[in-house]
């Protein structure tokens, strides 16, 4: 056989051509830049609320901000204490949660255990639809229909009150809680499942004693997650919970969260330079900082979690 | 549970010419013209025969082949995927498990099973043996019965200093026998193995094949294996599956030394696989 070898140069090149180079060169930093831009603005985001409530604890001292129940910034004498504030927060938070965790987990022990496949692939996109729905609905159905019927229940009930927003609230949570700790449950091996079926547990026993206990710490970042969301909530509490804050916290009556403060000052008729503007600021940055320590512990249950079973 | 009724003579038996091994030992578990379904597609074929007591049963067959379909027919773990229909019987001491008054829950708890893969509950030791007891609602001697199990499954020695930590940080093959031990705790008369050693190195295999030989002196023990040379270590007696269907049955020691089947032969001798 005749040999039709091409000699090959006795030192190739191995190097990619420029314009490769080039081109995936540029197909990194482009990536890099995005990715960038979302940590710029959240680190701005936080920057601007530090920066622009330094003003106001140069005047407030962090023990009165934190401390003192009497929030007048209009009044005089002042008042920048934010603790009734705080706690009206925690009572409709309280609220919803009480509402939002048991039934979402409920029903997401029902999706994830005892629902048929055809029934679960309609009611699951339901309730993601359910969670897709604007907060400003939420509130007028919290105003309109569920505080109408909490007065028929309990007649001391206020039009504004902590009790009807922190129910509906639950409600638009409980589809995050049901959809995440589905999530949690379904990821339980079934190896474990079956390991308990096969030694003669019934399904409740099974659920209550191998499958929720292995997935606890699952359902309790989701726990987290939906507390994060609801002391962050604003337009349910802005529009049905009232701009009163009470103190003693008393959900029957008018109550004022931190977010409807905010809003409260921002849609208010103040001088671009009036001190209030820095009250704003404080105020954000303390819920900038509750909801982020959430999250990040949130992260590190999930990540427990993820490590369990490996 | 009723008074075990007489043993069924397996026609299976007589048509192979095993009947003196059938008669010698009482059966346990007799599988009847078993026929299943996943959806529409049938997974087993008429399976016919008996699992003799005291003895440790060991089928085998190529993947697919239904082995472990018919395994978890036994105690009724195929009830769990909701889209199984079956036919024809399989009984255990007499009673056909598959009647509608049995309840499955009833059936597992004296048909115990060991899977592929060690199963621990990301629990205590001591935790995965109680859980069985708890929800068998034995009270009593509690501390006893999981000493006693775990030293059957050849562990105690091993953990006996740490049964407060979790049954996650043993090897796999301490965590087989946890499995095994968890199986055994309730007292159980039968343990159906699936591949129980497929997961594990050959030093804890080892292990498991002395422990599946002790084992038979309390137990009835079925092992599904895609290990020949395994069968033929632990077993005495030996099933074939082919596609869905018992193709031999009978003593391990004929079944590898002299089959009746032409696919037994070629299986066995490694001619597929």
């Amino acid at each position: 056989m005749q040999a039709t070898l091409t000699v090959l140069p006795r030192t190739p090149s191995l190097a990619a051509p420029r314009h490769r180079r080039l081109f995936e060169a540029a197909v990194r930093y482009t990536l890099l830049g995005c990715g960038l831009i979302a940590v710029l603005v959240a680190g701005l985001t936080a920057w601007t609320f530090f920066a622009g409530s330094l003003p106001f604890f140069e005047k407030v001292s962090l023990g009165e901000f934190l401390g003192s129940i009497r929030w007048a910034p209009i009044t005089v004498p002042e008042g920048y204490g934010t603790l009734a504030l705080i706690a009206d927060t925690a009572v409709i938070t309280g609220i919803s949660l009480l509402v939002a965790v048991p039934l979402g987990v409920l029903a997401a022990v029902f999706l994830s255990e005892y629902c048929s496949p055809r029934l679960r692939s309609f009611l699951k996109p339901v309730l993601e639809i359910l969670g897709g729905i604007p907060t400003v609905v939420y509130g007028f159905f919290a105003l309109r229909t569920v505080t109408p019927w909490l007065q028929e229940m309990f007649p001391s009930i206020g039009f504004w009150n902590g009790l009807s927003a922190g129910i509906v609230m639950g409600f638009m949570i409980l589809p995050l809680v049901a959809s995440l700790s589905e999530d949690v449950l379904y990821a339980v091996p079934r190896s474990l499942r079956e390991a308990a079926y096969a030694l003669g547990a019934t399904r409740g026993e099974v659920i209550l004693r191998v499958v929720l206990p292995a997935a606890m710490s699952g359902i309790g970042a989701a726990f987290i997650l939906a507390l994060s969301r609801a002391i962050g909530e604003t337009m349910i509490v802005a529009l049905a919970a009232g701009r009163t804050p009470a103190w003693p916290p008393d959900p029957t009556q008018p109550m004022m969260t931190l977010t409807t403060t905010i809003v409260n000052i921002a849609t208010g008729d103040h001088e671009a330079t009036a001190f209030i503007w820095a009250a704003l600021f404080a105020i954000g940055a303390l819920l900038f900082v509750v909801t982020l320590s959430l999250n990040i512990a949130s992260h590190f249950i999930v990540k427990r979690f993820r490590e369990l079973y490996e | 549970m009723s008074l075990p009724a007489p043993a069924p003579t397996s026609p299976y038996h007589a048509e192979e010419g095993h009947v003196g091994t059938a008669i010698a030992t009482p059966t346990v578990l007799a599988t009847r013209d078993f026929s299943l379904w996943y959806g529409s597609h049938q997974a087993l074929f008429d399976i016919t025969f008996d699992v003799p007591e005291h003895q440790v049963t060991a089928v085998i067959g190529p993947s697919g082949c239904g082995k472990s379909t018919w395994l978890r027919s036994l105690n009724r773990m195929n009830d769990l995927l909701g889209i199984v229909r079956t036919e024809g019987s399989i009984s255990y001491r007499g009673t056909d498990i598959y009647e509608r008054h049995v309840d499955a829950v009833e059936v597992r708890r004296r048909i115990g099973m060991v899977f592929q893969k060690p199963n621990p509950f990301p629990k205590s030791i001591r935790d995965n043996l109680a859980f069985p007891l708890r929800i068998n609602g034995i009270r009593v001697g509690v501390e006893q019965r999981i000493e006693t199990a775990l030293r059957r499954a050849a562990l105690w020695d091993e953990v006996k200093d740490r049964l407060a930590r979790s049954a996650l940080e043993l090897s796999g093959g301490q965590q087989q026998r946890l499995c095994i031990a968890r199986a055994l705790v309730t007292e159980p008369e039968v343990l159906l193995m699936d591949e129980p050693c497929s997961a594990l190195d050959p030093g804890s295999t080892a292990r498991i094949e002395d422990l599946i030989q002790e084992l038979r002196q309390r137990y009835t023990v079925v092992i599904v294996t895609h290990n020949m040379q395994q069968a033929a270590r632990v077993s005495q007696h030996t099933a074939f599956f082919y596609v869905g269907r018992l193709e031999e049955f009978g003593p391990t020691r004929e079944i590898f030394t002299k089959p009746t089947n032409k696919r037994t032969e070629d299986y066995i001798t490694g001619r597929f696989g």
